[in-house]
């Protein structure tokens, strides 16, 4: 049903997309605030715009409140829930933008209507699917090791008050069969995994910990969008230096090596990876590699091209290469892939020069809907 | 509207014999039209302030998304909404249990109780249905003529002071009526002491007579002052004397208008609540609860009267104060033998039997507001047994903490943060600033700081209204500041509150 709401609420996201584009921007270039949260929420504030009143400065203001405290107990740090004042909700600092747990999905969802980014088309069919149990909802009958404790008290509770047989005086309360209150689950539907990322990161001496740190913030929002378009998808991760590696995810954000760069022997191992364990025409396969542009020798550069071009690409949904700026690097070799690859489909290269730089970039690799 | 869709049987049921229990116990309301919302429309509903239609504007769409994500995530949720019309319009959230369901009806007959008697909400309008639907409509038409973008921009303005009116104005005369001391104008003679001639030079020597003049001459200058007294409605004053276009005032109408019309219940927020709360939990008590409904019904009313550290709870307070009332009165715990009685025991015991406790909070809720309510009867007992403290900011450990405990300064800071509804107050004080048709404001400064962030911002929107350069006299940091904004931006001064007049 549309409501009349629907026209304002329309009008304050335009007023806030020129906000949250840079709100968004904040976050991604402050990757300390996006993290997971348990199962797999993360927080960030409701967007909210303030219309200027002449009103009181908050800290000298204090505020009166009830119950149980010695003088000088503390009600809260700063920057936690802060004390509101009586009168109208919301006119104190701290009201307004109330912390809303927003699931990834609904990141997701931001990132792609912020950067218009296009839905992916699925390759393969739709794969084993598994059904998996959830615990929804509440029934009368069921298993004794399903009951629900509370609820069943709380029936017995509500029956013996309207009875008359509960008395305040020995309050005993005993559930019978009628009160139970157990469980009930539903079985919901699990594609099987279908996709898989493949990272690979330089970490040669020249990758800095910025540099890093670009490529964690990037591969976490490139990870949250391709997420929201699979249902259950694997990542694995691969380092290298002069040899390649596989390692997990921790390893691989932390781990700092030093040495030459033999880009190839990563590609190596990408093929090798995809060829034993992921079939090209079951799988939608995104390789993604961050380095700083240097490579050992031209002939080594030669080897990845010729990989690319005979392994990689031919089973890819799109082979995606991310070049960070550093100090160090020569950037030869992104100029190297777009000689190359020019006209290839299904090669992405992006220019990361710094934390700014990370939303276009995201936007060069899923613009392309593959 | 679709405010005429009939109640469901078992709930008309309901509001019926609520309704029945409420005026045997001398509640007096308006009709009363309930509506059952689901909750998409409940939180629009909300969002534009109770009403089914508003004019445009962003501001209620943010509402709108705040109200559905804190209600989506499980945070919050509106159980009743009732608006001061009649006939009353009261919302029902769809799906409430019906204990719920009661209890709001209950709570909602103390509401509209509460609008039809008490002194502070006699002069809104009783038609704000239609009038909101007005004012949509004339925002709506000058949006069609200006474009959205112009109308909603200036609205954004309006909206930023909105809250400079003066709601106390509507029952006391403020400054003299003008043209009433319009017959002394004419005197130009100075007056003199009656004497007899040949003692004139010693009565009226010529330095008192010139004092005499002077003290005129100032006296007429005031009159010539404009505004004569400064003045705190200062929408008042724009929409009088600022150049505006007709669609600007037609703007700033609508935002003022809305702004009297919701001012009561800021200034009754503590007394309403707590007055509804006492009457859903009167009503449902000892007359409409069933056995079986007693958990589920104490349940929701813990959730109202829950406290959390630092933050103040109006319908706890609300409540326990007005049954505070009703006790004493009844027990006679009032007048001047009370007062002068110093020994513990003798006011532990006293009771005189009076039974006027009812009749005094009838009372109460028909002439007071949240201020006289809590000055009058707030007392040194009732901070005690319900744990007032006060509480403000440490900055060295940059957290609030618990103040003080004591009566006198718990209860000067409850005062303090309900005067002029917790705003600042601001005066016109000149219209002719400087001579040259700047206007000056001034902060009657109480204390606390104004955010100056804020300050700034507003000045420069009061300055899109006036059209001329606009100052602020305020104190920042205990030394007195200048602020203003002109066409060359914003500036700031230290002053002299007796620079600015």
């Amino acid at each position: 049903m549309s409501q009349k709401i629907d026209l304002d609420q329309r009008r304050f996201r335009k007023i806030i997309r020129g906000k949250i584009k840079n709100n968004l921007r904040k976050y991604i270039s402050n990757g300390e605030m996006i993290a997971r949260k348990g199962k797999d929420t993360v927080s960030i504030p409701l967007p909210s715009v303030d219309i200027p009143r002449f009103k009181h400065g908050g800290k000298q203001q204090g505020g009166v409140g009830q119950g149980d405290g010695e003088v000088g107990d503390s009600l809260g740090q700063d920057g936690e829930e802060q004390p509101g004042g009586p009168g109208e909700a919301g006119d104190k600092p701290g009201e307004h933008a109330l912390e809303v747990d927003v699931s990834l999905d609904e990141l997701a969802e931001i990132l792609g209507e912020e950067l218009s980014l296009p839905r992916i088309e699925q390759k393969g069919s739709e794969k084993i699917v598994s059904h998996k149990d959830r615990y929804t909802g509440i029934r009368t009958t069921g298993p004794e090791s399903l009951k629900h404790f509370r609820r069943t008290y709380k029936e017995a509770l509500k029956r013996q008050v309207s009875t008359g047989t509960y008395s305040s005086k020995n309050p005993i309360v005993i559930p019978i069969k009628d009160d139970k209150r157990f469980r009930s689950w539903k079985s919901e539907p699990l594609p099987q995994s279908s996709a898989v990322i493949i990272y690979m990161m330089d970490v040669s001496g020249s990758m800095g910990d910025e540099q890093k740190e670009i490529v964690r913030i990037e591969s976490f929002w490139l990870d949250t969008w391709l997420r929201s378009q699979y249902k259950g998808i694997e990542s694995r991760y691969i380092i290298h230096d002069a040899m390649a590696r596989e390692v997990d995810r921790d390893t691989f954000f932390s781990t700092r090596e030093s040495g030459g760069t033999m880009i190839s022997s990563a590609y190596k191992l990408c093929s090798e990876m995809m060829e034993d364990e992921y079939p090209s025409d079951e799988y939608n396969i995104y390789p993604f590699h961050f380095s700083d542009g240097d490579n050992w020798s031209v002939d080594d550069t030669v080897t990845c091209v010729d990989i690319l071009n005979n392994q990689i690409l031919p089973h890819s949904n799109q082979f995606s290469y991310g070049q960070v700026e550093s100090p160090y690097g020569s950037g030869q070799f992104i100029k190297d892939l777009q000689e190359h690859f020019s006209d290839s489909e299904n090669l992405v290269t992006s220019e990361i020069k710094g934390k700014d730089a990370i939303m276009d970039s995201i936007k060069d690799f899923l613009g392309t809907g593959k | 509207m679709s405010m005429h869709k009939p109640l469901p049987v078992h709930l008309q049921d309901m509001q019926q014999e609520i309704e029945v229990h409420a005026k045997d116990y001398g509640l007096d309301f308006f009709p009363i039209l309930y509506e059952v919302l689901d909750y998409k429309t409940m939180n629009e509903v909300a969002a534009y302030g109770g009403f089914p239609t508003r004019y445009p504007h962003w501001r209620f769409g943010m509402d709108y998304e705040k109200l559905s994500k804190s209600y989506e995530y499980g945070m919050s949720k509106i159980y009743e909404m009732v608006i001061n019309t009649n006939p009353s319009y009261a919302y029902l959230l769809e799906g409430n249990s019906l204990v719920d369901q009661k209890l709001v009806m209950a709570h909602v007959c103390g509401h509209v109780d509460f609008f039809k008697n008490n002194y502070y909400f006699s002069k809104t309008n009783r038609k704000m249905i239609d009038g909101m639907a007005n004012h949509a409509s004339t925002v709506r038409r000058h949006m069609r003529a200006q474009g959205q973008s112009t109308v909603e921009d200036f609205i954004d303005v309006c909206l930023s002071i909105e809250n400079l009116i003066d709601p106390m104005s509507l029952f006391i005369a403020r400054s003299p009526k003008p043209g009433a001391d319009e017959g002394s104008e004419g005197t130009k003679e100075t007056p003199r002491i009656a004497a007899k001639g040949y003692m004139e030079e010693y009565i009226n020597p010529p330095e008192f007579m010139e004092a005499q003049r002077k003290k005129i001459e100032a006296e007429q200058q005031k009159q010539e002052k404009f505004p004569v007294e400064p003045q705190r409605d200062v929408l008042k004053f724009l929409l009088d004397a600022a150049p505006l276009a007709d669609w600007e005032r037609d703007c700033l109408e609508v935002i003022r208008d809305e702004a009297y019309y919701y001012a009561p219940q800021a200034m009754t927020k503590i007394m309403n609540e707590g007055w509804a709360t006492y009457w859903h939990s009167k009503i449902l008590t000892n007359n409409a609860l069933k056995g079986s409904e007693v958990i589920d019904y104490a349940d929701a009313c813990a959730g109202v009267l829950a406290t959390v550290p630092g933050r103040l709870n109006p319908y706890k307070l609300g409540v326990e104060l007005l049954r505070h009332i009703e006790i004493r009165w009844n027990k006679g715990q009032f007048g001047q033998e009370w007062e002068e009685c110093d020994s513990m025991a003798t006011k532990a015991s006293w009771d005189r039997r009076l039974g006027l406790g009812r009749d005094k909070i009838f009372e109460v809720r028909k002439l007071y507001n949240d201020i006289t309510f809590i000055d009058e009867y707030f007392t040194l007992d009732f901070c005690i047994d319900q744990k007032f403290y006060s509480f403000g900011y440490n900055e060295r450990a940059s957290s609030w903490e618990i103040m003080s405990r004591d009566f006198e300064n718990v209860k000067k800071q409850l005062l303090d943060s309900l005067t002029n509804r917790g705003q600042p107050v601001i005066r016109v004080f000149d219209g002719n600033f400087n001579n040259t048709g700047e206007l000056l404001l001034r902060h009657d400064h109480e204390g606390v700081d104004l955010d100056m962030n804020h300050a700034k911002d507003t000045l420069q929107n009061l300055f899109k209204v006036w059209k001329r350069p606009v100052s602020l006299f305020t104190v920042v940091d205990e030394k007195g500041k200048l602020l203003s904004h002109g066409t060359d931006g914003y500036s700031e001064s230290t002053a002299e509150a007796s620079d600015v007049g």
